[in-house]
């Protein structure tokens, strides 16, 4: 029952093989990978940085939430940091349980609420060269 | 007068040039932090689209701040 950061690339097989438990008969498994475009803007590459302390935190709760609501037994999440490109693993979620809608269910949860609430920030580098921290754009907005 | 300890982290962290500080500070809470940093800085981001954190663990804005504290402003996060 882990959520951690990683500056180092995911491994799947092994953090599947982390799950593994004689108890569970269905395993779901989420990646999130880095895509080549966003907002209909080509996107190169992506830097994720995260405030390490919090978001090991936030990540903690969230998985305790995840197994207070859904009947799981064992949940695995890491998120990536520093420089990525395309088609690299961002962030890996595996959840084992006793029957697949748990699962299906507590996966998706997982991803949701880490996707809103990890202090994990992403900065997208486009092919015209510029850059953008995603969702951080105060357009039209200026300090007072 | 308090010393306190401010990180920066990502569109923050670039505007402001560092990635943390210590600074002595008249600001009793987290928003006037904010609101003085922002007015020194330049910062972009107005307060309602970030969250404070003191010493590890999301806090309210209008808790108040003491000696030795480290705060961080966090921005938009995007996760995923």
């Amino acid at each position: 029952m882990s959520f951690r950061l990683s500056a180092q690339p995911l491994d799947p097989a092994a953090l599947k093989a982390s799950l593994a438990d004689a108890h569970a008969g269905a395993c779901v498994t989420f990646e999130g990978w880095v895509r080549n475009h966003n907002d209909g803007r080509p996107v190169l590459a992506l830097d994720y940085e995260a405030y390490g302390a919090l978001a090991e935190k936030e990540g903690a709760r969230i998985i305790a939430e995840a197994l207070e609501k859904f009947s799981v037994t064992r949940v695995v999440c890491v998120h990536r940091t520093g420089a990525l490109k395309i088609g690299d693993l961002a962030v890996w979620i595996g959840v084992a349980a006793a029957h697949r809608g748990a699962a299906f269910d507590a996966c998706r949860y997982l991803i949701d609420e880490v996707k809103v609430r990890v202090p994990v920030w992403k900065k997208e580098r486009y092919a015209d060269g510029s850059t953008e921290w995603v969702n951080c754009a105060t357009r039209g907005e200026h300090p007072s | 007068m308090k010393t306190v300890r401010v990180q920066y982290f990502a569109l923050l962290r670039e505007q402001r040039g560092l990635s943390q500080e210590t600074l002595s500070t008249a600001a009793p809470d987290a928003a006037a932090l904010y609101a003085e940093l922002r007015a020194r800085h330049g910062f972009t981001l107005p307060p309602e689209r970030l969250r404070a954190a003191v010493n590890g663990e999301f806090a309210a804005w209008p808790a108040p701040l003491k000696d030795g504290d480290e705060i961080v402003f966090i921005p938009p996060v995007a996760g995923g």
